[in-house]
């Protein structure tokens, strides 16, 4: 398959068709994954407006001054970027693969030197005239871009340990540069490459394994300890009754039971020695937000607040009380869920999931049609990251998921942002619309 | 390959669960939980109270008696606060550097955004000279707001005065709706009559941002509510007597009521000493209260309702002669010797060979058988238990003259006063062990009785009325054109009939004509006053002097008492100051101008 595809992109390459194709692009273009892409922006931007919105001193939408019109700006630069992305030839994203990856490595050790901190993180390069870019933003893609590329090139179900070791440096030496940068949310969103490594032949086991340590980790939290082990010792028992041959790894059961309780009580040294304090107050406020409402559970309380009395139908656009009078720290990027959730209720949120859904399942099945290795790939990836930051931003708004501050794609007010998850999908599009052109030949 | 292919399924199934998850979660916290809503709403909306203009209080003639005068607070906003020259504000507050420094401290503690009083009850002056330069300290303003005025210095025990409301109060269910800093009556008036002078509160809703900033009304103000001012309450109290009576009993200690027998109406409500009520409106109030309060004459005690431990005296002479004319044990011509060996008459008189003459002569032994002939009806053979069913008989009619219980009158804290009881002897000497013999000295007024100066005047009214009183109170009128509280519409009837109430008024009008009442006589004026004068023995000193009146002796206007701490007896000092307050009211002049002197010389406090 592999060798095919070669031959196929051999072909692409020759100048002449290069100019014939990239006239004809347009109607290759997945213009449902578009029409998603626009609606998702437009909402964001109008929730922008929503959030940093004041009755008392009634800013126009378009102003430079406030979030909205800064975003409506970053989103006419998203156009001209979407442009440039189609028109550029979709081969250079594979064979540039590597160089962009090696730029952005660069780009985030340079930034972690001269960048000066803003509020105790140092991710953002100033680059004069009031703009800032953040490089952890761009890493996401550069980093699908590498694996994606590094993947067409082995087979990961053949075990080879090597390949497995370089496929691990490549996800995740942009993370750990990143967590340097005092930048741990963003880091944490490179575990989503695991969901594009489980199609390309991962093994489940670390998936379930992965899954199941998140899941004893935060039941522990909620639990008390003694009634958890009890619990996991007897569904462990209740499956060795029901499946008898598990009796025959009788030692594996033991031990595995073994590591399940150890890590059950390793969790509070973990949490209060390993953990940054303002980590463990986001654990904290996880687990008991009332605990202290004016402190760490501030932003969790406020946030459930501002959602929960939007009610069935919310109160309606810029009638939000909570998010108007900034009640809700971090309105208009990381909890622009709450903006939603207050002034357009459960049916509003609702249907912002769906979009969301939509668009993820799209982007599915687009990857799926991809005949390279590399586009599939490349791909998931893609999905797996926009998964990733929805799950984790809508999480931590409704109190499921611990505050980590990373923003709501296409949604969020930020430049950044926006730029890095407008690349990650047009990118993919690019290279999915010379497909279906080049089937059409 | 094929199974890898079906590993998206695996992937969509993830992210479906995930979308249904937080459907449902949000579907709780957004529909099923309500809770989140309250939340909102106490985040967001702020209440902000509107207060009312509290009630006026006028006196029965239409003079004010309490007043809102306006006054200033400098405010501060720490965060507008901009290049502050602290020298030159402390200047400007007359106030020392630290304490500027100090007070900007507090200020900024409380809130940095909110305002917080600097510099509270400046005075107009203040107010004028510091307005005029705040120009230059940005963050500071002026706040007006209403506080308690009097135009003139009388009646201070009776209007009470507000203050900041207690956080005992705060806590107190029957407060609900007061908020920290409110000011609330606490004492006097201003306490009793709370809930009529402060006036129906408004409530304005606004909305606030994070840090308590208003951003408007909420709702465009659909349940925002207006403040109603207070009642206006009319006084019984006649200024100009008030005053005069405190004028009479300036330096002296004492109580003089007077009341108008017909209504029960208080005319007059002396406590002395007395304060002026400004000053519990200043700045200095606190240190003034405490002043007060820790003053060895006992400044803040209430004198005319709290007084209840003294026992009338003579006075109480008049109450006995009406039971026993009641009982029928006497009639008005019933004579006695005045028999020293039963107990001392204080001086030689005439023979009381009469009820009358025994009243004008106030004669002691003649009093000691008229009690004998109440108490000791023979009901029982046994000596003890006559005494003890005449005594209960006695209490039982005496009390209906409110004499032992708390009359009612509209001011907080009355006592109720001390009237003998069999049970209360059963106590002290135990049961059938006591006997008129143990008893007797309550048949002059002495002994176990303690009777407060109001309900002395309210004897009076009795007397003046024939036979029942109208609960004595202080405000006749809750609005301008109102009524008083209906506790003060109604007659409450001695056990006595009106009958027998001829011979003891004659009684008292000899004793002002010609007896020992003769100081307070107004005969050359025309106005028969009826009186009796009374010598409270006093243990720790020299006895109070007392005398009761009232006047004139046909469709009496006034009832009055007045109690006189240490002035021996009451016809030197209490019956001269009856005699004048009764001249001023009925007459608005005093023509006895060396009476007046001989009283504000306080030279009776100096014979023994």
């Amino acid at each position: 398959m592999g060798v095919e595809q070669k031959v196929l992109g051999n072909r692409l390459v020759s100048p002449t068709t290069v100019r014939r194709s990239s006239r004809l692009i347009t109607p290759h273009l997945d213009w449902v994954t578009v029409l998603l892409y626009f609606l998702l922006v437009a909402l964001g931007w109008m929730n922008i407006y929503a959030a940093v919105y004041s009755p008392d001193n009634v800013i126009n939408i378009f102003s430079m001054d406030i979030n909205s019109g800064k975003q409506l700006a970053w989103i006419g630069a998203s156009f001209l970027l979407i442009i440039v992305l189609l028109v550029v030839d979709h081969k250079v994203y594979e064979h540039l693969a590597y160089p962009i990856y090696g730029f952005i490595i660069l780009l985030l050790l340079v930034t972690l030197v001269v960048a000066k901190p803003i509020a105790g993180s140092r991710s953002w390069l100033d680059l004069g005239a009031g703009i800032r870019l953040q490089p952890a933003e761009l890493a996401k893609f550069a980093t699908a871009l590498a694996a994606s590329r590094f993947l067409s090139t082995i087979n990961l179900r053949q075990q080879n340990f090597k390949d497995q070791m370089i496929l691990a440096a490549i996800t995740l030496v942009p993370p750990l540069i990143i967590i340097l940068q005092n930048e741990t949310g963003s880091a944490l969103v490179f575990a989503a490459f695991v969901l594009a490594y489980f199609r390309e032949g991962m093994s489940p086991l670390i998936l379930i394994i992965g899954g199941s340590a998140a899941a004893v980790f935060i039941l522990t939290l909620l639990v008390p300890k003694l009634y958890l082990i009890a619990g996991i010792t007897i569904l462990m028992a209740l499956a060795t009754w029901l499946d008898y041959r598990l009796l025959r790894r009788f030692k594996v059961i033991i031990a595995l039971w073994g590591v399940v309780v150890a890590m059950i009580f390793s969790v509070d040294f973990f949490v209060n020695d390993v953990l940054q304090p303002h980590q463990q107050n986001r654990i904290k406020a996880l687990i008991n937000p009332e605990a202290d409402p004016l402190g760490f559970g501030w932003n969790v309380t406020q946030s459930k607040i501002a959602i929960g009395s939007g009610g069935l139908w919310g109160k309606g656009f810029l009638e939000g009380t909570q998010t108007k009078f900034d009640f809700v720290p971090e309105q208009s990027t990381d909890f622009i869920f709450c903006t939603i959730g207050e002034e357009h209720g459960w049916i509003g949120s609702t249907i912002l999931i769906g979009l969301f859904l939509l668009l993820l399942t799209r982007i599915v099945n687009i990857a799926e049609r991809q005949k390279s290795v590399f586009g599939r790939t490349y791909g998931y990836c893609v999905a797996s990251i926009i998964f990733f930051h929805f799950l984790v931003n809508v999480g931590m708004t409704i109190g499921l998921a611990p505050v980590v501050g990373i923003p709501l794609p296409f949604f969020s007010y930020g430049g950044s942002s926006l730029w890095s998850f407008t690349i990650l999908l047009f990118i993919l599009l690019a290279i999915d619309a010379n497909r279906a052109k080049e089937l059409a030949r | 390959m094929k199974y890898l292919e079906n590993r998206k399924y695996v992937i969509k199934g993830i992210y479906l669960l995930v979308g249904i998850v937080f459907a449902l979660r949000l579907f709780y916290i957004q529909v099923i939980d309500r809770s989140y809503k309250q939340a909102a709403e106490t985040n967001a909306i702020k209440a902000i109270v509107q207060y009312p203009f509290r009630g006026l209080i006028y006196d029965r003639k239409g003079q004010l008696l309490v007043q809102n005068t306006p006054v200033y607070d400098l405010m501060v906003i720490p965060k507008d606060v901009k290049d502050l020259d602290t020298l030159r504000l402390s200047q400007l507050v007359k106030l020392p550097l630290e304490d500027v420094r100090e007070r900007l401290k507090k200020a900024r503690a409380f809130s940095y955004v909110q305002p917080s009083p600097f510099y509270q009850k400046l005075s107009t002056r203040e107010f004028a000279y510091i307005q005029d330069n705040l120009i230059d300290f940005p963050g500071f303003y002026i706040n007006a707001r209403t506080a308690r005025g009097y135009p003139h210095q009388s009646l201070a025990h009776a209007l009470g005065y507000i203050a900041e409301i207690s956080p005992k109060q705060l806590d107190d269910s029957t407060y609900r709706g007061y908020r920290p800093g409110d000011y609330i009556g606490k004492s006097g008036i201003e306490l009793e009559y709370e809930q009529y002078l402060m006036g129906q509160r408004g409530v304005k809703y606004k909305m606030v941002n994070v840090r308590g900033v208003e951003k408007g009304s909420f709702r465009d103000g659909t349940y925002d509510t207006l403040a109603v001012a207070g009642e206006n309450l009319i006084s019984t109290i006649d200024l100009d007597l008030q005053a005069y009576g405190e004028y009479l009993m300036n330096g002296a200690k004492g109580s003089v009521v007077a009341i108008e027998p017909a209504t029960g109406e208080v005319l007059a409500y002396v406590s002395s000493p007395f304060y002026d009520p400004n000053l519990f409106t200043g700045k200095e109030y606190g240190k003034n209260y405490m002043a007060l309060l820790n003053e060895p004459n006992k400044t803040m005690f209430n004198r005319p309702i709290m007084a209840s431990s003294n026992p009338p005296g003579s006075i109480f002479k008049l109450a006995q002669a009406l039971i026993a004319l009641q009982e029928g044990v006497i009639t008005p011509n019933t004579g006695y010797p005045c028999n020293q060996s039963l107990v001392k008459c204080s001086h030689a008189h005439q023979a009381p060979t009469n009820l009358e003459v025994a009243i004008k002569t106030s004669c002691n032994p003649y009093f000691y058988q008229v009690f004998r002939a109440t108490i000791n009806q023979g009901k029982s053979k046994n000596t003890f238990k006559d005494t003890a069913i005449g005594l209960a008989d006695w209490r039982e009619q005496i009390t209906t003259f409110g004499f032992g219980t708390k009359l009612g009158i509209d001011l907080p804290n009355e006592k109720s006063g001390i009237i003998a009881s069999p049970t209360m002897y059963n106590k002290i000497y135990g049961e059938n062990r006591w006997k008129f013999s143990t008893i007797y000295s309550l048949s002059i007024g002495q002994g176990e009785l303690g009777v407060t100066p109001l309900q002395m005047a309210n004897f009076m009214a009795i007397m003046a009325n024939r036979g029942y009183y109208v609960a004595p109170h202080v405000i006749r009128s809750i609005g301008e054109n109102g009524k008083p509280l209906p506790q003060y519409q109604k007659r409450h009837y001695t056990s006595i009939d009106a009958k027998h109430f001829k011979p003891v008024v004659d009684g008292m009008a000899a004793v002002v004509e010609s007896g020992t009442g003769r100081n307070a006589s107004l005969a050359k004026l025309g106005i028969a006053v009826c009186g009796k004068t009374g010598t409270a023995q006093n243990p720790q000193g020299k006895d109070h002097a007392v005398f009761v009146a009232f006047a004139p002796k046909d469709n009496p206007k006034i009832a009055i008492a007045v109690y006189v701490e240490n002035a021996g007896f009451g016809a030197q000092s209490a019956a001269p100051i009856a005699g004048l307050m009764i001249e001023k009211y009925l007459t608005d002049s005093v023509s006895r101008k060396p009476m007046e002197q001989w009283v504000l010389s306080r030279k009776y406090l100096e014979i023994d």
